[in-house]
């Protein structure tokens, strides 16, 4: 068993007598200031670099230069992209799997019933045309006929919760400029929020600082759409109480127009459908929750509609 | 007279390069019960851990330069965030961390949730409509569960990858000297 000298230890310790100064404690305190004035540096370059970004305008020097980086970084993203899009699709195909026999069911009972929405649509559609030929009706530009879709591969997306806005592989090259409005086959998906030659970043609906003008395609009730409780939901705001919002109803952009000023988003885009409405009587206006038609958390490509002719 | 190997901050960019490339492009998509993996920061513990405060931050600093920079975000923001975590792993590893087991582990879960608040607080300090809410309540519990599921395995790969082979044998008691 092996004893240790603790007398003789408290005695050392206890002794008034310098110790002597540790060997290499010059190098060790260098090393520590060069530490330090490393860290520090990138700290102070860091929060310079926020500054300048946050007040520059979007064609500063730093927004240019992160424009540079992003077109050299391009080829790498939309590189791991292809890498991984066999894998994403095995994985799709399977989760589909596990679902597609309750889906097939309802699928074939709503297409029974979307048929004959059809026949009736389309002959409205076809009176609709006729009547505005001959009234010589103005309207807004539509969508799809008044733009030019701008298909682009998602590319990259942010590393956190904060921010919901993904990157696609097209910029200011194929004619997107800011605030144009990006679509899916399925519904809107947001708005350009900011461009590089090659690249763009789209803001999601999903995200705080986004909302659109939306209209209940079935009651006409109007109201603003913006970011849910949950995540990748949706909630329809400033519906009043006059009007008629009913679970189920499919819910699109509303596409408004005043004194010159008109909305980014063209009208009758789908954003999603009303999975649940409620009206409290201390409440102003209806709560009503959409579910979206777009799965933003699995975008692979997007459409960017770029108006034919810009005002 | 010590010579500068430059093959070592190579090894170190490239890694994080990859790192930010996997991370923007792949594992932002794998939503998991609201969160996701940020393998970014995974890649940054083991660098920091392994190569020390000096390279934590550099590391760091690039990283978030990357990541800002693919996504078109705020230049700098992540950058910081990574810079000052980079650094303090670094400092952990260089004392109570080093050779410890439980390092990686303990350096992921707490780096996980103080970058987190950490860029909470600089969007809101920014502007930025963000949920408290959905950022650490909802996300950041699956988020530090699978970092540290993953903490192991980017671990291993990123301390083989600089050269460093098998894992030093762990101290189990704090020895006396003298």
């Amino acid at each position: 068993m092996q004893h240790r000298n603790r007398s003789a230890r408290i005695a050392v310790l206890g002794s008034p007598a310098p110790r002597s100064r540790p060997v290499g404690s010059s190098s060790r305190s260098s090393t520590a200031v060069k530490r330090r004035i490393v860290a520090g540096v990138l700290v102070l370059l860091s929060l310079v670099m926020i500054t300048i970004y946050f007040r520059e305008p979007a064609g500063g020097g730093l927004h240019g230069v992160q424009g540079a980086g992003a077109t050299v970084l391009r080829p790498f993203e939309v590189g791991a992209n292809r890498v991984a899009s066999p894998f994403r699709d095995a994985y799709g195909w399977f989760a589909g799997l596990i679902h597609a026999k309750s889906e097939n069911a309802e699928l074939r009972a709503k297409l029974d019933r979307l048929r004959a929405q059809y026949i009736q649509s389309s002959t409205a559609l076809a009176e609709n045309e006729d009547l505005k030929r001959q009234l010589h009706y103005q309207q807004l530009p539509a969508f799809p006929g008044d733009f030019d879709p701008v298909n682009a591969e998602v590319v990259g997306r942010p590393p956190s919760e904060f921010d919901q806005q993904v990157t696609i592989a097209a910029g200011s090259t194929s004619g997107i400029r800011l605030d144009d409005a990006v679509v899916t086959a399925d519904g809107l998906v947001g708005k350009v929020s900011a461009v590089t030659g090659h690249q763009a970043q789209v803001t999601l609906l999903t995200d705080p600082n986004l909302s659109v003008s939306a209209l209940d395609f079935d009651t006409n009730a109007v109201g603003i759409v913006s970011h849910g409780e949950g995540s990748g939901t949706l909630t329809l705001d400033r519906v009043k109480k006059s009007a008629v919002v009913r679970e189920g109803d499919s819910i699109v952009t509303q596409g408004w127009k005043l004194r010159g000023i008109a909305s980014i988003y063209p009208k009758n885009i789908p954003i999603g459908y009303v999975s649940g409405a409620t009206n409290s009587e201390l409440e102003l206006y209806w709560n009503v929750q959409i579910s979206p038609s777009v799965h933003f958390d699995s975008l692979h490509s997007v459409i960017v509609l770029v108006p034919k002719r810009r005002p | 007279m010590t010579t500068f190997n430059l093959l070592e901050p190579a090894k170190v960019a490239a890694l994080v390069f990859v790192a930010a490339i996997l991370q923007v492009t792949i594992f932002s998509e794998i939503d998991i019960l609201g969160g996701y993996p940020d393998v970014v920061l995974l890649t940054l513990v083991a660098i920091a851990l392994l190569r020390g405060s000096v390279y934590g931050a550099a590391a760091g600093f690039f990283a978030g330069l990357l990541v800002d920079t693919a996504t078109l975000a705020t230049l700098g923001l992540t950058s910081l965030l990574l810079t000052i975590a980079g650094y303090w792993i670094g400092r952990y590893g260089e004392t109570t961390g080093r050779d410890r087991g439980h390092a990686p582990f303990v350096s992921v879960a707490v780096a996980t949730v103080l970058v987190q608040f950490g860029a909470l607080i600089l969007h809101y300090l920014l502007g930025d409509t963000v949920s408290a809410r959905r950022v650490l309540l909802e996300a950041l519990p699956p988020k530090v569960a699978l970092n540290l599921l993953l903490t192991l395995p980017v671990y291993a790969l990123t301390r083989r990858l600089l050269g460093l082979g098998a894992a030093p044998e762990t101290a189990t008691e704090v020895r006396l000297l003298g």
